[in-house]
């Protein structure tokens, strides 16, 4: 299963430098570049995060299920890994200037909230070898693996704050990230 | 010897091969639905070839002193890439909907504080002046430009025409609201009409313009046919399309996107590199076509025509 999800969630990117050389990207290619990687990004942080509640649910219901605890690491590192091509995109369409960047980062919140959930997934990417849970220990490993609702969260909010208007797909990804988080709660309590 | 060694035993062999079998099709049909899942959400492919427009109007070719020198902008981007939610909020939405807007018969209504209010055809109005070419610099609030070769007449050339009383001080602009041929009005994107302003001496500057024309040609749906007012120095917004009503007053009109987000459009909206979006910068511009963004220049360039028209006034506040 893991080598499908991971297949799977690398194809965009070959189809999206086929759109770059045939102008399917439209007008104004490195800004749907930049989009389409975001949103990528996102959607594969919050589909690694429907996992382990998705396994939950189903041996609720009297199936066991195994590939997602396998998918969940590649689902992860691949959101990562659009989230740094996003950042790429944006730093080569703001031109040089790092100073300008840091000033911009600080001074525009959307970008101040999306540079932190960027920042915050480094750790966990570091974290994701298979040997990372023992040399921490489970409970640590684990604490520390929370922090992805919170990139999910800032991943949102970020997103919610660079639409000019239409609200409904950034509304639409805070529901499931709700719902996702709600999900642990109600593991919890049953227990 | 190995019982279980596929090479000696057929039957385990056979199981081996439906193994693999089985695994290649699990992982080509979950790699192939992951990736069509993530393409249906986050793909927005291919540039739609806008419909080209069909009856041409009498050109008057002439390189006036309002036109810019710059390079004109792919007639493709001028046509496919555009901001008409009436349409919806994609950039290719207005090419691929507005083709069945229907632009005649198109009356528009002149009135308020006019000495002379009527209705008007729009074949008739734009029959009353000379249509002028006008290559014009676009910035969109967004961050993007174009340079655009606009065809039609200056608005103050109308209202001499339809004189102003003493008491006006604005020019209200109404646009088309039809949900029946609007798929963005039926879906209630916004607050609808569209609604837009220009105090009277930004109406009355000669590089105010109603364009009914692109390129030469009849305006094409997409781009605000059949009139839509092009204001150069001002962000593309207050660009209103699709013109039903041109209202004198003496209250400064609300306006549709200042009703929106009040702090993050004004009823201004001159282009100025100094003062940001809230959200975003607005010193650089990408012209649609180039690859690395430019400096927007205040008032998009035209601050030698404008900038007497806000003497005195606080630009970061009347943004």
């Amino acid at each position: 299963m893991a080598p499908s999800a991971t297949i799977g969630a690398l194809l965009p990117l070959p189809v999206m430098v086929y759109d770059a050389f045939t102008g399917q990207l439209g007008a104004n290619p490195l800004q749907r570049a930049e989009q389409q990687t975001g949103l990528l990004s996102l959607t594969l942080i919050l589909l690694s995060l429907a996992c382990t509640p998705l396994r939950l649910l189903a041996s609720r219901l009297g199936t066991r299920l195994l590939w997602p605890a396998r998918v969940r690491k590649t689902l992860g590192l691949t959101g990562a890994l659009y989230a740094l091509i996003h950042l790429g995109i944006y730093l080569l369409d703001r031109g040089p200037g790092l100073l300008d960047f840091l000033q911009d980062a600080l001074k525009r919140p959307y970008i101040t909230v999306g540079l932190t959930a960027f920042l915050l997934l480094i750790p966990l990417v570091l974290t994701s070898r298979k040997d990372s849970v023992r040399k921490m220990g489970f409970v640590r490993w684990q604490r520390l693996h929370r922090l992805t609702y919170l990139v999910g969260a800032l991943g949102v909010l970020h997103y919610w704050w660079s639409v000019k208007e239409d609200h409904t797909p950034p509304l639409i990804a805070a529901g499931i990230l709700l719902v996702l988080f709600a999900l642990r709660f109600v593991k919890k309590r049953s227990r | 010897m190995n019982p279980d060694d596929p090479n000696k035993n057929p039957s385990s062999l056979l199981k081996t091969r439906r193994e693999i079998l089985r695994q290649g099709v699990l992982t080509t049909v979950g790699a192939l639905g992951l990736a069509t899942g993530l393409e249906l959400l986050t793909r927005r492919p291919g540039v739609v070839a806008a419909a080209a427009p069909t009856c041409a109007l009498p050109r008057k070719i002439y390189q006036g002193p309002y036109d810019t020198r710059e390079p004109v902008s792919a007639i493709e981007d001028i046509t496919g890439y555009n901001n008409y939610y009436e349409f919806g909020t994609g950039k290719s939405d207005p090419a691929r909907n507005a083709g069945r807007l229907k632009t005649r018969p198109w009356s528009v209504v002149i009135d308020g504080m006019v000495k002379k209010p009527q209705t008007v055809d729009i074949d008739t109005l734009q029959g009353w002046f000379p249509l002028e070419d006008r290559l014009y610099r676009m910035r969109c609030v967004e961050g993007w430009s174009l340079v655009i070769p606009w065809m039609g007449f200056p608005l103050a050339a109308l209202l001499r025409r339809i004189e102003p009383t003493s008491k006006a001080r604005y020019v209200k602009f109404t646009a088309l609201a039809d949900p029946k041929q609007m798929p963005g009005v039926k879906a209630g994107i916004l607050d609808w009409p569209y609604v837009e302003g220009l105090r009277l001496d930004e109406a009355m500057h000669p590089l105010t313009l109603l364009a009914v024309g692109l390129d030469g040609k009849i305006l094409p749906n997409q781009n605000g046919a059949p009139l839509r007012l092009v204001v150069p120095w001002k962000y593309g917004f207050k660009n209103i399309k699709a013109i039903t009503r041109i209202t004198l007053t003496d209250k400064q009109p609300a306006t549709t996107w200042s009703l929106i987000a009040p702090h993050e459009y004004g009823f201004y909206a001159n282009v100025n590199p100094e003062v940001d979006h809230p959200r975003w910068s607005q010193a650089t511009e990408r012209r649609i076509g180039e690859l690395s963004r430019r400096p927007t220049l205040p008032f998009n360039g035209y601050a030698e025509e404008v900038a007497h028209l806000y003497k005195g006034m606080d630009l970061r506040r009347y943004f």
